[in-house]
């Protein structure tokens, strides 16, 4: 534990040397603050106090910033040799993941707990369901962690980072839109797995307020299978 | 603690790496790795670190194993990797507490690691420095203090002195033989007259196989039978000179270096050293002898001789 916590903080403190974390806040701030306040269905157009709208603009504006975020964890490992250093530390590869993973996690909950003052202005104008907006934080929490799975294993993959960034969104895309088209036009047992396959049909419901154990193991499985992919591609290249 | 190496073998695709390689090294001895590019030197460095899961065979670090307690191993082993890997956009100082908490370094001691590693490797003017700042010279140091931070009883170096000025040189051999006094060094270099330097033994690897090992000395009387003479007369016919020196009893081959300054190489047979004979014959020819060198088989011809076919 104490291993990958050494690693998380070493990546945390790379995220805000880079500029990258300090990027990413602002510009998640700032896609998700527009839509959610100043434009299109926002907020006051519906004329209710929620964070429904916020919830579904984070989604999409995570779903873009996650794998630029993730995807140079490996790849710029396996480019400059670092890996090597890494791995011949006495830890295992699972902790190297699992701390990488970590880090990234800890810098969307920082953007997340950044975006507390829309509770606290929804709360005020009406009467907010306290409830739905902590199902709705967890719903992008686990919609997070499924994204940061999917970009560490495109970035373990190989070494160039516009490729990760590519092959995760490729990837992502389908979560997002592809299975739940399919599912549409699928009957029978097919249309249900590729309907539950889908991120939309989970990531409503939490935002509803309805945390179903079936929406978090979605979530959580397909971060635990990312992750187990992603030492996969690690262990391999130690055989290569 | 030594290291035991026990019949590895790591092929990529059909390439043979390294091919059933065994050999040992003791405690207190540095181990020079010799090798054309392409040999299987980085290859069995980076089996030996754990990092490389080799197709057969094993590797003993002290009493254990890389398949089978890889953590210990890991532990034991400070490790400068191939082209110096670092992480370039932290400072000297984090990095190196990066990697010392890695290996596990108590909260406690870890401020004195880092003062000794940053005063042995003379990084006390950079520390604060970004590693990407810093001349290839001072990155190598950065790595060396990265492999040295935990005190570890096995070092593994793979050419440790590239891009370092031939002072830094000097300073880094001498680190690694003061080193090697108490812990196990493996280095490999293409630099011969480094190895030569450096190591107590040399280990020369072609094509993933051993095809030498021993001390310089050692590998020098395998290498050559023959002793060869620099020889350079003056006041003689050179044509005359030649004739006489090829008939001494134990002359093999007598070249003419140089016909105008009359510079003469004489091979002799067998292990025999002809340069009494040559000074005896001109005396009686009364010439002018104003070089006799012998020359030594240089380690050079010993590598070129073992790793080309």
């Amino acid at each position: 534990m104490n291993k990958i916590w050494i690693i998380t903080k070493r990546e945390l403190q790379s995220y805000f040397d880079s500029l990258m974390a300090y990027i990413l806040l602002i510009l998640f701030l700032g896609f998700s603050g527009f839509f959610t306040w100043l434009y299109g269905s926002d907020i006051f157009f519906i004329k209710q106090a929620t964070l429904m709208p916020f919830f579904s603009i984070a989604r999409w504006t995570l779903f873009f910033f996650i794998p630029a975020l993730t995807m140079r964890l490996l790849s710029e490992e396996n480019r400059m040799g670092t890996i090597e250093l890494l791995l011949t530390k006495p830890v295992s590869n699972w902790q190297v993941i699992m701390a990488k993973f970590l880090a990234s996690l800890l810098l969307l909950v920082i953007a997340l707990l950044l975006t507390i003052p829309y509770i606290i202005s929804v709360s005020s104008i009406g009467n907010l369901d306290m409830g739905q907006v902590f199902s709705g934080y967890f719903a992008l929490i686990l919609f997070s962690s499924m994204m940061i799975g999917i970009g560490l294993f495109t970035s373990s993959i190989g070494n160039n980072q516009i490729v990760s960034y590519l092959l995760a969104l490729f990837i992502g895309i389908f979560f997002q839109i592809i299975f739940d088209m399919l599912g549409h036009n699928f009957l029978g047992f097919v249309g249900y797995v590729l309907d539950y396959l889908s991120t939309t049909t989970h990531f409503d419901s939490m935002i509803r307020g309805v945390i179903d154990t079936r929406d978090v193991i979605f979530f959580v499985g397909i971060t635990f299978i990312s992750l187990v992919f992603s030492e996969i591609m690690l262990i391999k290249k130690r055989y290569a | 603690m030594d290291i035991i190496v026990d019949k590895l073998v790591k092929t990529y695709g059909i390439q043979k790496a390294v091919d059933n390689i065994s050999f040992k090294v003791k405690t207190g001895e540095v181990l020079g790795f010799l090798g054309p590019n392409g040999a299987g030197k980085t290859t069995t460095m980076k089996a030996i670190t754990t990092f490389l899961i080799p197709d057969s065979g094993n590797v003993h670090v002290g009493s254990y194993s890389i398949t089978k307690n890889a953590e210990a191993v890991k532990r034991s082993i400070g490790y400068l990797p191939e082209n110096n890997p670092l992480y370039e956009d932290m400072p000297v100082i984090d990095y190196l507490k990066f990697v010392g908490e890695l290996q596990g370094i108590s909260q406690e001691n870890i401020y004195s690691s880092l003062a000794s590693v940053i005063d042995t490797c003379g990084l006390e003017a950079e520390k604060h420095k970004k590693i990407s700042e810093l001349s290839k010279g001072y990155k190598q140091r950065v790595g060396l203090a990265q492999a040295l931070i935990h005190n570890p009883d096995v070092l593994i170096l793979d050419e440790p002195t590239t891009g370092l000025d031939p002072n830094q040189i000097v300073e880094i051999r001498d680190l690694i033989r003061k080193i090697g006094q108490e812990k196990t060094v493996i280095l490999s270099s293409h630099i011969l007259a480094e190895v030569e330097a450096t190591c107590d033994r040399i280990l020369i690897i072609n094509n993933g196989k051993i095809v030498a090992d021993g001390t310089t000395s050692e590998l020098r009387s395998q290498a050559s039978g023959n002793n060869v003479l620099n020889v350079k007369i003056e006041s003689g016919e050179v044509n005359d000179i030649y004739e006489k020196l090829s008939n001494l009893d134990d002359a093999d081959v007598v070249d003419i270096v140089d016909a105008d300054k009359s510079r003469f190489q004489i091979d002799s047979k067998g292990g025999t050293s002809l340069a009494a004979d040559v000074f005896q014959l001109c005396v009686k020819e009364n010439w002018v002898l104003t070089e006799l060198i012998p020359v030594e088989t240089k380690l050079e011809d010993i590598f070129k001789e073992l790793t080309t076919e």
